[in-house]
């Protein structure tokens, strides 16, 4: 992992040493503690709890402001006090009974978890609620709620506090985002008010108002607040204020906090503006978001009585509908610095003026400190995202492709940058200074070019390379390996056809589809047919290797049984053209499911070439026969990782070869059982492959969604026999490299092929200081074979911002690039360190960039508020979504393969994926409107958002449900599966019955088009509400708490805090 | 009595039995001094259409390490139902069957004219043939085209039931699957990777998954439910196979400039052996290798690839520069032995213009019984004949060639067996009749000869064990007898069983006795095997001196003359022809490696060791006929003298058949006389010898080749060659004349020779 990333952490937690006063105040450690929370003790929990409340800021902030200060005494001599012991006792008490008995019984159910959290958090609401004490004034009951949560609080409390003055503007927005956490307090604090403003409105009809009171707040720093609420404070603030909010019925109370809710959820960043004063800037311009926000939460709203309201912290999907509406459609030019792209998942059309589209790169933040102790200080990982293989909307322009003849692509002489915009040309076009290093070189002759009066060469336009972000170069022979032309690539389907796959008839559906799927090859643009060729390969014990050489009358089968050491038995005939073999293919494919003598056991050879290959269980004998290692003793020991480590040896040094030979592997796996993936996928994810698996496979459930891989497999574009190296401007230079690549040092980033779906994360170190108006250059150069068999260079560029000031670092921050890249980082690092130190270390890190951000960044406001930067307001959710990933988890139910194809999956994902697979989308079913074109809003992945009586669409990328309550209409399922009620439905259906009906053609579109856009094809689940299969599905509800171990959002954000507040004292 | 040539040719024909002497020496010393040791050439399955065999088991000694079968020399006692071993002496009781046994009533192997009896036993299960084809694809578009035509023909020769089997070899080697329909299906194995039998068949799916770790056991051919895949019946694959050998293709595998294809011989072989080892082992099986070049990648690789290092010569040898040589042979050599435990003979059908590296792989033929053929092309007649005579069949239908068979000797007391030189192994058979004294293959008293044919002829050596001051055996006779089981073609198993007696003399007081039984003939033949053998493992020259020494000797025991006075040698008639064999025997390519190729070298040897006595007198001493308007086509003498300007000239040296047209008779033919009515006669002349050649060619294995050549012509070598150079231009004299022709030799001649020879024999320091 990078440095940052996880090593980081301990810096800070000596600061928490520092804070020692406050740690004592805070009693029984807390801090550590809080992770062992998450491991279970109870108390643990009610600690942070407290903490997060942070109501006290939110009092604070809260409406009454001269409430803030009583709240806060209260406060801190809690903390002081009683922290450890008391949180419990103080939360009864105050609450009196309900609470307590509530949170008892939580506590020894659900020992560890989340849950816990949630649960307090809610009692305590409740209490609050019902206990009536808050009913009186809203300050009032903040205090009171707080008062038992809030332990930790005081120290921060107290550095905010003496903002008496800030609670006014801070206050507003402020109040919200500290409370997020804990939603529970917040809400008392609710005075948010701040939050309100836009979200509010909406969101609470009902409480228009305490609405008004919440807005009340606001006011006092309007504009200013208004502006920050969008920055960042919304979550804290949601938060907190959200439950409240909820509480609706209780106007009093709830008030403040309600609008604080909803301010959060639109503006999260109501809290932003309150959370730092410092960061006026920042202030300004999240107003506007503000009032893009109309509530949605608003919605959710109702039911929520006895809980936190969920809503109340920062949703994703809203923040997802937030960015699509506001720049979603909008032509994004690349022509500007250190410009923040659109979020992933908004759609919108590029062009590329001079920085390469975010398509093909994405950074985790758009403005790179300018210092190595800045970096560190903030923790910010400084990564890129790059996809070079991006698939181009049909309505962007495809990439152009330079050809400089036998010459080949202008370079720097220094450092071999390639020409591209950063180039400075001097001296009347005569030579040109290089972005990156800064030699100055000679322009070839034949490149010559005057300048115009800017200094810009006359043919800037006329050159993409001189105009563009991205753009390609005809490589020539220097370029080539063995500096001999390239031949076309070729696709070897290595066919496992032991008997078991022969009577599960997977071959014939192998067979009966390449017959399709080879008429379609990849093809370069513009050419007829596909210059790929194609060759056979079965193999059970032994390998037959098949001359399909057009001349011949019937296909020829070779077998070659020398496991050992393996040989290519032909020459000629082997790969062939299949337009020109067609009839001898067809002739093969047909014969080859009924071949009589496969009655052999089954085996996987360790030959390799790419494309697909689907060895069924761990090979027996020969070598690359692996030993069963599945051992679910070790999940959660310190020997855990050796369930992700390849073994050694044979497949080891396959991948090497591969690579060499510009070879990539994927592997479509149909196990039945254990087949260590781990080792097995090695060679695919280190050759730029893909690994598909279909666990216990069978023919007429698995059989279209394995061809849907298979086709998307083979068809989507690619480049073969890759080397891409990312070179930098001076003062950083890339460090770590993550994806499905091989690297033989420690810049060539080798790759046997790279597809339109496969991105690698590139960290980046400082060198040296960067300077602000130079800001930060980085070329991306991909040397590959295309289609066709020619060599080509594709360059993309991408210009940073540099500063010294850290606000403007988090204000460029993309939380799914971060992600991204902490999700390879901590699928790479379990490789190595158990897991709860990886988890630790994100939890830590997620802390501490938070914390840098409170400390450097907000506007003073309580301790007790969460303040997020706006634009990493859902990181935590995320965050919390990964270390409940599969493969970080760490829980002997799942599958120990699956964790290791999951894993291996996640290093070659892009943004779009990780962002997708880490928070699913949700989306409502039950109230399409047919005739629209539109896909229905997504909602936030929780339980809490399914009904009954509804339908929901659930996808990752890599699975799909379709979730039927338990109270589905009839119509609903008459329509869909022309079935008279719910309770006809048979188990493990896959597909949708095809009904010609408004609702069953808008359904299926839906999921097809998903189906088609993702770059997996995926398995349709139907689950129904309460059967089974529905714990698969719940799996995937990541706000809530995890099935195999895991908080739920709300319990991590405010474990989260809680260590944010210690990191602060 | 008759004659002993009457004597000797009536044994021949008989047992198949000539001996070098045909009374025997009493006493071992005597025996020694006779020069040429008792012994014998042995032909098993000489063809006997008068011997009809018999239809039940023979009759054996009960003694343990006996076992002699009943024979007419034994002692049989009718009332009792007892007879005596003539050789141990053991009484043994008849069998039950005998019980009606009588003075009147004896069975076939009682009778003296059936001394050589043959019984059909029904033992094991019956297995059909099998014919394995080893072919290598690095040939030339042309001799591809020529072998595939050949293989398909002989599908057509072969019986319906047989089974055929085909490896394809270059750079890989393919083992074809004959049995499917709709693909073409081939097991390929590494060209240059040494396999173990069991991984052999291990990949070829013939072992049972091993189970346990416990050796998985070959599926054998008594599993009728699973014939092996390789080997199918030829009536059900002959389409498959047919059209298989039609696609069959030129090694695909670029051969760049300067190289030698790559051709992994050793490793398709072993393939070959491994795949018969593990299916039908002990079976009739022939394993028929063809091949267009040296192996040149793998184990039994004999050059490199490389064409700029020529593959070795003699004089490579000699200097010990042949590097691959040792190694390979060593690697065929060990497959040899393999393939002979399992009873199936190697061929090796060579056609190339180069050397094929027979020297190193020629004991694949020799220790099998295997054929071993080289041709320049496979797109010749002298192949395609030769192929296909391969599978000639005698006068019952059956194929002339016999499989698995095993040879025994067994001797009385007075004679031990030392050793054979012929097609075989030895299967180290101990016994009280294996001498310690080691001729050949010795060691032994029973040889493994895998592959056999009528003409498949061993010589056997015996030692005369009886001490000096012992008595003679009075009145009694050495017996010996030869057990030969072998599966014939019809896929019988049989036994053969010939019983010969010769008669001891006194060598003191009877040695013109035995000096007249003395046969010249088998006694030169044999001489010249037990050169070809040393000459196998010594220096030319060192053999050359030792048949040197024996000649003198012979001549000087058996000699009449005057001490150290040449002109009063004298050699009686029974050995008069005898130096002049040896005098050719020097001169021929079996000892005289110069102006052949050590694969030449290798391919007559192999030849001149199985021959039988006829074919092998040819080899040492060339036939030449003369024809004439002056006469009938008579034999002459190898001189030359014998080319004359009006004669055409008939050589036959079993290798080659040349015809040559003297001068005149050229000039005549070219002139074109013999197109005109009125010189029909010289017509006929020209056509005289082209028949008699004809004759030739229709019956010898392998074809030899023809030469037609006249007086000049380049072709005309071969003869000159093999002549006496009676006359050449050193001795001026005959230059010019008109009788003969001269050749430009250095070589002594015959006269010359005898001269020598003479000299020393009588020579007293000698």
């Amino acid at each position: 992992m990078s440095q940052q990333g996880y090593v980081a952490a301990p810096p800070y937690s000596q600061a928490q040493p520092g804070m020692g006063g406050y740690q004592g105040g805070f009693g029984a450690g807390p801090a550590q503690p809080l992770y062992g929370h998450y491991g279970g003790p109870p108390q643990t929990f009610n600690g942070p709890p407290t903490g997060m409340m942070k109501s006290p800021v939110s009092s604070a902030a809260g409406v009454p402001p001269p409430a803030a200060p009583s709240q806060y005494n209260p406060n801190v001599q809690q903390n002081g006090a009683h922290p450890q012991r008391y949180p419990p006792p103080a939360v009864s008490a105050s609450y009196g009974q309900p609470l307590q008995s509530q949170y008892n019984n939580m506590a020894p159910a659900a020992p560890p978890q989340a849950q816990q959290l949630t649960n307090q958090m809610s009692s305590m609401n409740l209490g609050s609620y019902a206990s009536g004490p808050m009913q009186s004034p809203p300050p009032p009951s903040n205090s009171l709620a707080q008062q038992p949560f809030q332990p930790a609080p005081p120290p921060v409390g107290q550095p905010l506090m003496p903002p008496g003055p800030q609670s006014p503007h801070m206050s507003p927005p402020q109040s919200p985002p500290a409370n997020m956490p804990m939603a529970g307090l917040p809400m008392a604090g609710q005075q948010m008010g701040g939050p309100p403003l836009s979200g509010m409105g909406r969101p609470f009809p009902g409480p228009p108002p305490p609405g008004p009171g919440g807005f009340q707040q606001p006011s006092p720093g309007p504009a200013g607040p208004t502006g920050y609420p969008q920055q960042g404070g919304q979550f804290a603030g949601h938060m907190a204020g959200p439950q409240p909010g909820m509480m609706g019925p209780q106007p009093g109370m709830m008030m403040g906090p309600q609008p604080g809710m909803m301010g959060p959820q639109p503006g999260m960043m109501g809290p932003q503006p309150g959370m730092m004063g410092p960061q006026p800037g920042m202030m300004g311009p999240q107003p506007g978001m503000m009032g893009a926000f109309p509530g949605s939460p608003g919605g959710l709203a109702g039911p929520p009585q006895k809980k936190l309201d969920p809503d109340s912290i920062p949703s994703t999907t809203q923040v997802i509908e937030d960015d699509q509406a506001k720049r979603g459609g909008q032509v994004y030019n690349t022509n500007i610095r250190g410009q923040v792209p659109p979020l992933v998942t908004t759609e919108f059309p590029i062009q590329d003026q001079g920085n390469a589209s975010p398509r093909f790169i994405r950074c985790t933040t758009y403005s790179l400190p300018c210092t190595a102790d800045l970096a560190k200080q903030c923790q910010v990982p400084l990564a890129c995202i790059i996809k070079p293989f991006a698939s181009v909307p049909k309505n962007e322009t495809p990439l152009y492709v330079v050809n400089h003849g036998e010459t080949g692509p202008i370079r720097c002489n220094r450092c071999k940058a390639y020409m591209c915009p950063y180039m400075q040309f001097i001296d009347g076009g005569r030579r040109f200074q290089c972005g990156f290093c800064n030699c100055v070189n000679e322009v070839p002759a034949f490149y010559f070019q005057h300048l115009d009066h800017m200094g810009r060469r006359v043919d800037f336009y006329e050159r993409p390379e001189l105009s563009l972000g991205s753009y390609e170069f005809a490589a020539t022979l220097d370029y080539c390996k063995n500096n001999k032309p390239q031949n076309p690539p070729a696709y070897i389907f290595m066919i496992d056809v032991s008997y078991n796959n022969i009577k599960s008839g997977l071959v014939k559906l192998i067979c009966d589809e390449l017959k399709t799927l080879l008429e379609n090859l990849p093809s370069e643009d513009g050419s007829e047919s596909s210059a790929i060729k194609v060759g056979f390969v079965t193999y059970n014990k032994v390998l037959h290797f098949y001359n399909v050489k057009s001349a011949l009358a019937q296909p020829q089968m070779m077998v070659v049984s020398d496991t050992a050491e393996m040989f290519l038995p032909l020459l000629d005939g082997f790969l062939v053209n299949y337009q020109d073999s067609r009839a001898v293919i067809y002739n093969l494919l047909d014969q080859i499911p009924d071949m009589p003598a496969w009655r052999h056991s089954r085996q996987q050879s360790a030959a390799g070439s790419s494309s697909s290959s689907t060895p069924p269980c761990p090979p027996p004998e020969a070598p690359g026969k692996l030993k069963n290692r599945d051992d679910k003793k070790l999940v959660n020991t310190d020997k855990e990782k050796t369930l992700f480590q390849p073994q050694k040896g044979v497949y080891e040094q396959l991948s090497k070869e591969c690579v060499a030979q510009g070879c990539c592997v994927d592997l479509f796996l149909f196990p039945s059982q254990y087949v260590d993936v781990a080792t097995m996928a090695d060679v695919p994810s280190h050759t730029g492959g893909s690994v598909y698996k279909y666990s216990n496979f069978q023919v007429e459930t698995d059989g279209e969604h394995f061809l849907r891989d298979l086709r998307k497999d083979v068809q989507k574009s690619i480049g073969f026999d890759a080397i891409m190296r990312v070179r930098t401007s001076t003062g950083f230079r890339a460090t770590e490299f993550f994806g499905a690549i091989h690297m033989n040092n420690t810049t060539d980033i080798e790759m046997a092929a790279v597809d339109c779906d496969k991105a690698l994360t590139v960290e980046f170190k400082h060198d040296d200081t960067l300077s602000e108006e130079a800001g930060a250059l980085m070329q991306c150069a991909l040397l590959y074979t295309t289609v066709n068999g020619q060599r080509r260079l594709r360059i993309h560029n991408l210009s940073l911002n540099c500063s010294l000031q850290l606000s403007e670092l988090y204000k460029s921050c993309e939380t799914d690039s971060l992600i991204n890249f902490f999700a390879k980082s901590a699928c790479r690092a379990i490789l190595n360190q158990p897991l709860k130190a990886v988890r630790d270390i994100l939890v830590n890190q997620t802390a501490h960039m938070l914390a840098c951000y409170r400390k450097n960044c907000a506007t003073p406001s309580a301790a007790s508020q969460l303040i997020l930067p706006d634009a990493m307001k859902v990181f935590p959710v995320y965050m919390n979504s990964l270390m409940k990933s599969a493969p970080l988890v760490g829980s002997t139910e799942l599958s120990t393969d699956d964790r290791a194809h999951l894993r291996l999956s996640i290093m070659a994902m892009g943004v779009e994926e990780t962002q997708l697979l880490l928070y699913p989308r949700l989306t409502p079913l039950h109230n399409l409107d047919v005739d629209s074109e539109a896909l229905p809003a997504p909602v936030r992945c929780s339980e809490e958002r399914l009904s009954d009586s509804g339908m929901f669409l659930l996808e990752n990328g890599h699975s799909m449900f379709l979730w039927l309550g338990q109270a589905s209409p009839p119509d609903f399922m008459q329509s869909l599966f022309n079935l008279p009620s719910l309770a006809h439905l048979q188990g493990n259906m896959n597909a949708l019955p095809e009904l010609d009906n408004p609702l069953s053609n808008k359904v299926r579109s839906i999921i097809s088009g998903l189906m088609e856009k993702r770059p997996n094809s995926m398995k349709l689940q139907i689950v129904r509400q309460k059967d089974k299969p529905e714990m698969l599905f719940r799996q995937f509800l990541v706000e809530d708490k995890s099935l195999h171990g895991g908080a739920s959002y709300m319990d991590f954000l405010c474990h989260v805090h809680r260590e944010i507040r210690q990191l602060l004292t | 009595m008759a004659t002993y040539q009457e004597f000797i040719q009536q044994n021949e024909d008989r047992d198949g039995v000539r001996f070098s002497w045909n009374l025997w020496p009493s006493s071992r010393l005597e025996a020694t001094r006779l020069v040429v040791p008792v012994s014998c050439l042995f032909t098993p399955l000489k063809e006997r259409p008068d011997l009809p065999p018999v239809q039940y088991e023979p009759v054996l000694c009960s003694r343990a390490n006996c076992k002699a079968v009943l024979n007419p020399l034994c002692q049989v006692d009718f009332r009792a139902k007892i007879w005596a071993c003539n050789f141990c002496f053991q009484r043994n009781p008849f069998p039950p069957s005998y019980a009606g046994i009588s003075e009147v009533n004896q069975p076939a192997e009682l009778m003296p004219q059936f001394s050589t009896i043959e019984y059909i036993v029904q033992r094991g299960p019956q297995a059909p043939l099998i014919f394995l084809y080893v072919v290598d694809t690095c040939l030339e578009e042309e001799d591809l085209q020529a072998l595939k035509e050949s293989l398909q023909m002989s599908l057509s020769l072969l019986p319906p039931n047989a089974l055929v089997g085909l490896i394809t070899f270059g750079r890989m080697v393919q083992v074809h699957e004959l049995s499917c329909e709709g693909i073409a299906k081939s097991y390929v194995f590494r060209g240059t990777k040494d396999l173990t039998s069991k991984q052999i068949q291990e990949m070829l799916g013939l072992m049972k998954p091993a189970a346990s770790g416990q050796q998985g056991r070959p599926v054998g051919p008594q599993d009728a439910e699973a014939p092996c895949k390789f080997l199918q019946p030829v009536h059900r694959v002959d389409m498959n196979l047919t059209d298989l050998l039609g696609e069959l293709q030129r090694d695909p595998w670029p051969v760049p400039q300067g190289k030698r294809p790559l051709r992994s011989t050793g490793v398709a072989l072993s393939v070959a052996v491994g795949l018969l080892e593990g299916t039908y082992p002990n079976t009739g099986a022939r394993v028929m290798l063809f091949i267009g070049g040296p192996p040149t990648q793998g184990p039994g690789m004999v050059v490199g690839d490389e064409l700029k290092t020529p593959i070795r010569s003699w004089h490579d040898i000699q200097k010990d520069n042949a590097r691959h040589l040792k190694k390979a042979t060593k690697y065929y050599e060990a497959m040899a032995n393999r393939s002979a435990v399992n009873g199936h003979p190697i061929d090796i059908y060579a056609c190339a213009l180069d050397q094929t590296g027979l020297l190193e792989m020629k004991c694949l033929s020799n220790l099998t019984g295997g054929h071993i053929v080289m041709g320049d092309s496979f797109n010749t007649s002298l192949f395609k004949q030769t192929f296909q005579r391969v599978f000639s069949k005698d006068y019952n239908g059956d194929f002339r060639m016999a499989f698995g068979g095993v040879l025994e000797v067994k001797t009385s007391r007075e004679v031990k067996v030392c050793g054979t030189i012929g097609p075989c192994v030895s299967l180290n058979a101990k016994g009280p009749c294996v001498s310690e004294n080691e001729m050949g293959t010795g060691g032994t008293s029973q040889w493994k000869v895998c592959g056999l044919n009528p003409s498949t002829t061993l010589a056997v050596f015996f030692e005369v064990v009886n001490q000096h001051n012992a008595p003679v055996p009075q009145g009694g006779r050495g017996v010996i007898q030869f057990v030969t089981q072998y599966q014939h073609s019809s896929t019988q198993r049989r036994i053969r069983v010939s019983t010969v007696a010769r008669n001891w003399a006194d060598a003191q007081t009877q040695i013109q006795h035995i000096e007249s039984s003395f046969d010249q003939e088998a006694a030169a033949v044999i001489m010249a095997r037990l050169g070809v053998f040393r000459a196998e493992s010594e220096e030319g020259p060192d053999v050359l001196r030792w048949l040197d020494r024996q000649l003198i000797r012979l001549c000087q025991k058996f000699g009449q003359f005057n001490k150290d006075d040449p002109t009063s040698f004298k050699l009686s008639e029974s050995l008069s022809l005898y130096p002049q064999f040896m005098f050719h025997l020097r001169r021929s390519p079996f000892l005289q490696v110069f102006n052949n190729s050590p694969d030449e070298s290798s391919y007559y040897r192999h030849h001149f060791v199985r021959q039988d006595l006829t074919q092998s007198l040819i080899m040492i001493q060339p036939i030449l006929y003369s024809y004439s308007f002056h006469g009938p086509p008579e034999p002459v003498l190898l001189d030359s003298s014998s080319i004359l300007p009006d004669r055409i000239l008939l050589m036959d040296t079993f290798f080659q058949l040349v015809i040559y047209h003297g001068e005149t008779i050229a000039q005549w033919r070219k002139a074109g006389y013999q197109e005109m009515a009125e010189y029909e006669n010289f017509k006929q002349l020209l056509l005289a010898p082209l028949d008699d050649a004809q004759e030739i060619l229709q019956t010898r294995f392998p074809m030899p080749r023809y030469v037609d050549t006249e007086h000049g012509g380049s072709q005309a070598r071969f003869l000159l060659s093999k002549v006496n150079p009676s006359q050449t231009h050193n001795n001026l004299y005959a230059w010019g004349q008109e009788t003969g022709a001269p050749i430009l030799t250095d070589d002594v001649s015959l006269q010359v020779f005898m001269d020598h020879l003479k000299k020393l024999a009588v020579s007293s320091s000698a």
